[in-house]
């Protein structure tokens, strides 16, 4: 069984800019990979070329078995994708946007108009599917547009950033409709500069950075490599920090390292929840009193800084770069 | 949210990639009329220049403007109708380029591009469905232009005739457009770029004024405007006054030349543009 999709030393350049410089992926069947980066990272490059729009300076890349290079049509068949801008025509209504690209996926007229329906009660746009996609808020064009993606029930689905620029209840809704795609047996390649969207729905992800790689695995590798799990202590106003102190050396693994002023105390440990237990148990052993005990996990924030010395969300999220481009 | 059923069948392969690519043309073509309905401002945009200009040239100038040796005014109302409806014409290429830098930077030419249909579909059918909008905006200057005193002399047939070569001129220049809209960074610049040479190739004609009474190079330039060919040729078949300028082939031999003119643009551009359309890349 080949890998859904699979890259290999990609590279492209605009000018004497590197937006790719030597990619490699790989999506197994079956399995959702997000690929995680800030604005200009490379994501939407990388995703142009998988999806036949662009052709790399050099490298290789395969889409369930086919070349996107030297057989981009068997690619466009098994490929389904949505980019950042819903691609809908705002002049047409829902419904017809739907029977056109069934149409140009050379359905049959009566087939186009009969998967228009499914798709339109599927996506919940029926009571909107004759008012035209102009008239569509910016949640139920997303979705027209993934209805327009997933037409011909594509094995393999590309999804640019699908949700940038959406209010957190469209963004909500949209996550749930990607579930519900995954779930169905689609194999999926998102893109997002959001780190809960990637933990949300992502098996694992791909950190990339200035065209690169920077790292790759499930949500939980990535938060190992930037440090274990840490339990924090905090005590009341006045008590003394040494037994405590005392009872996080032995518990957890390596240095306590100690907040004065807060009355913090924090030690990483190797057990998690079952560590955490341990601590309350001595603590009470011992009748040391306690304003807030918590056990804390590196978050993909976390990871992100350690790797890429910034943070994923600082940049202008919904940024849109073509349009930037044509103000100047 | 319930699961999507498998796929329906595709149809069958047409008989060949040229069957595929008219019916493909088709679709494109029909929901760019859908546009045209919905959204008519095109069409008023592109009718209220010419409009003005056929009412202020025919009240302002006429009388005052040489044409083949006398300011007769009711022969440059004539003369002036149709050079304005042969500019609105060539200007067509300012509503496909923007229609198509737009349908670019909203991402639709991507997702048409994704898909597994005829190569040059797209631009087709979006050149003919402005090619009707083309034909309704002829059809009402040649209202108003009979309206302030324009008329044919050499029979219906060939009013048609001289009107379909108009309208086939305007057909290439969408072509243009095409590319112009392919190659523009947004719609804005697609829509404004055109009119650096738009004005120049519409001025440096036969349209508004009588070639044989410019200086020599000017006179050269505008006798070979491919541009003139169709004036020239729409003015014989029409029976209408300025046909004087002889001294170029393409004005001896107006018809077959705006014929050539047009056939050769369609080619060329259409050539260029399927090919930028297949390379070009929005990121």
């Amino acid at each position: 069984m080949p890998e859904a999709i699979h890259a290999e030393g990609l590279v492209k350049h605009f000018g004497d800019v590197r937006a790719v410089d030597g990619v490699d992926l790989d999506v197994p069947q079956g399995t959702v990979l997000g690929l995680l980066g800030p604005n200009g990272a490379g994501k939407s490059t990388t995703v142009r070329i998988l999806t036949t729009l662009l052709t790399p300076d050099a490298g290789h890349a395969t889409v369930l078995g086919a070349d996107v290079v030297k057989d981009p049509d068997t690619v466009r068949r098994s490929l389904g994708m949505a980019g950042q801008f819903a691609a809908v025509d705002e002049f047409l209504t829902g419904r017809e946007n739907l029977q056109l690209i069934g149409r140009l996926y050379q359905l049959r007229k009566r087939d186009a108009v009969a998967r228009a329906e499914e798709l339109l009660s599927l996506f919940d746009l029926t009571d909107a599917a004759d008012r035209t996609a102009k008239t569509y808020s910016g949640g139920m064009r997303r979705r027209l547009d993934l209805a327009a993606a997933m037409l011909m029930k594509p094995a393999v689905m590309v999804l640019d950033e699908p949700t940038s620029g959406l209010d957190p209840t469209s963004r909500r809704v949209l996550w749930d409709v990607i579930r519900a795609m995954v779930a169905d047996g689609t194999t999926l390649l998102l893109t997002t500069q959001y780190l809960e969207e990637a933990d949300q729905l992502a098996d694992s992800i791909c950190v990339i950075d200035h065209g690169r790689v920077l790292a790759y695995g499930t949500s939980d590798e990535l938060k190992a490599r930037v440090g274990n799990e840490r339990v924090e202590l905090v005590l009341p106003e006045g008590e003394d920090l040494t037994g405590a102190g005392l009872v996080m050396a032995s518990e957890g693994q390596g240095d306590v390292s100690i907040e004065e002023q807060a009355r913090k105390l924090i030690v990483p440990v190797s057990d998690g929840a079952r560590s955490l237990g341990g601590i309350i148990r001595r603590l009470d052993e011992l009748g040391v009193p306690f304003d807030d005990i918590a056990l804390r996990r590196p978050t993909l924030d976390d990871v992100f800084i350690a790797l890429t010395g910034r943070s994923a969300e600082t940049d202008e999220a919904t940024e849109d770069v073509r349009v930037k481009e044509s103000v100047k | 949210m319930t699961v999507l059923s498998p796929p329906p069948a595709v149809r069958p392969p047409m008989a060949g990639a040229i069957g595929q690519s008219v019916r493909d043309s088709f679709i494109i073509a029909k929901s760019g009329l859908i546009r045209v309905k919905r959204a008519p401002g095109m069409i008023l945009f592109l009718l209220i220049q010419p409009t003005i200009f056929i009412v202020m040239f025919t009240f302002v100038f006429a009388g005052s403007v040489n044409i083949g040796g006398t300011t007769d005014r009711a022969g440059f109302r004539e003369f002036n109708v149709v050079g304005i409806m042969a500019q609105t014409v060539i200007f067509s290429v300012i509503a496909t380029a923007a229609g198509i830098a737009d349908d670019m930077r909203k991402g639709l030419v991507d997702r048409f591009r994704s898909l597994p249909m005829a190569r040059g579909a797209v631009l087709t059918g979006r050149t003919l469905s402005d090619a009707v909008a083309l034909a309704l905006t002829l059809v009402v200057l040649g209202c108003v232009g009979a309206a302030v005193g324009w008329r044919f002399h050499e029979g219906i047939p060939k009013m048609l005739a001289g009107f379909a070569l108009m309208f086939l001129l305007g057909y290439a220049f969408t072509w243009v457009g095409a590319l112009t809209g392919l190659a523009a960074r947004s719609p804005e610049t697609a829509s404004s770029a055109p009119m650096l040479w738009l004005l120049p190739a519409s001025f440096i004609s036969n349209a508004f004024v009588d070639p044989t009474r410019m200086s020599t190079p000017v006179r050269y330039m505008a006798e070979w405007n491919p541009f003139s060919a169709t004036v020239q040729a729409a003015r014989t078949l029409f029976g209408n006054p300025g046909t004087g300028a002889r001294d170029a082939w393409p004005m001896q031999h107006p018809i077959g030349a705006s014929l050539i003119y047009s056939i050769v643009i369609i080619v060329v551009f259409r050539t260029l543009a399927v090919r930028k359309y297949r390379r070009t890349a929005t990121s």
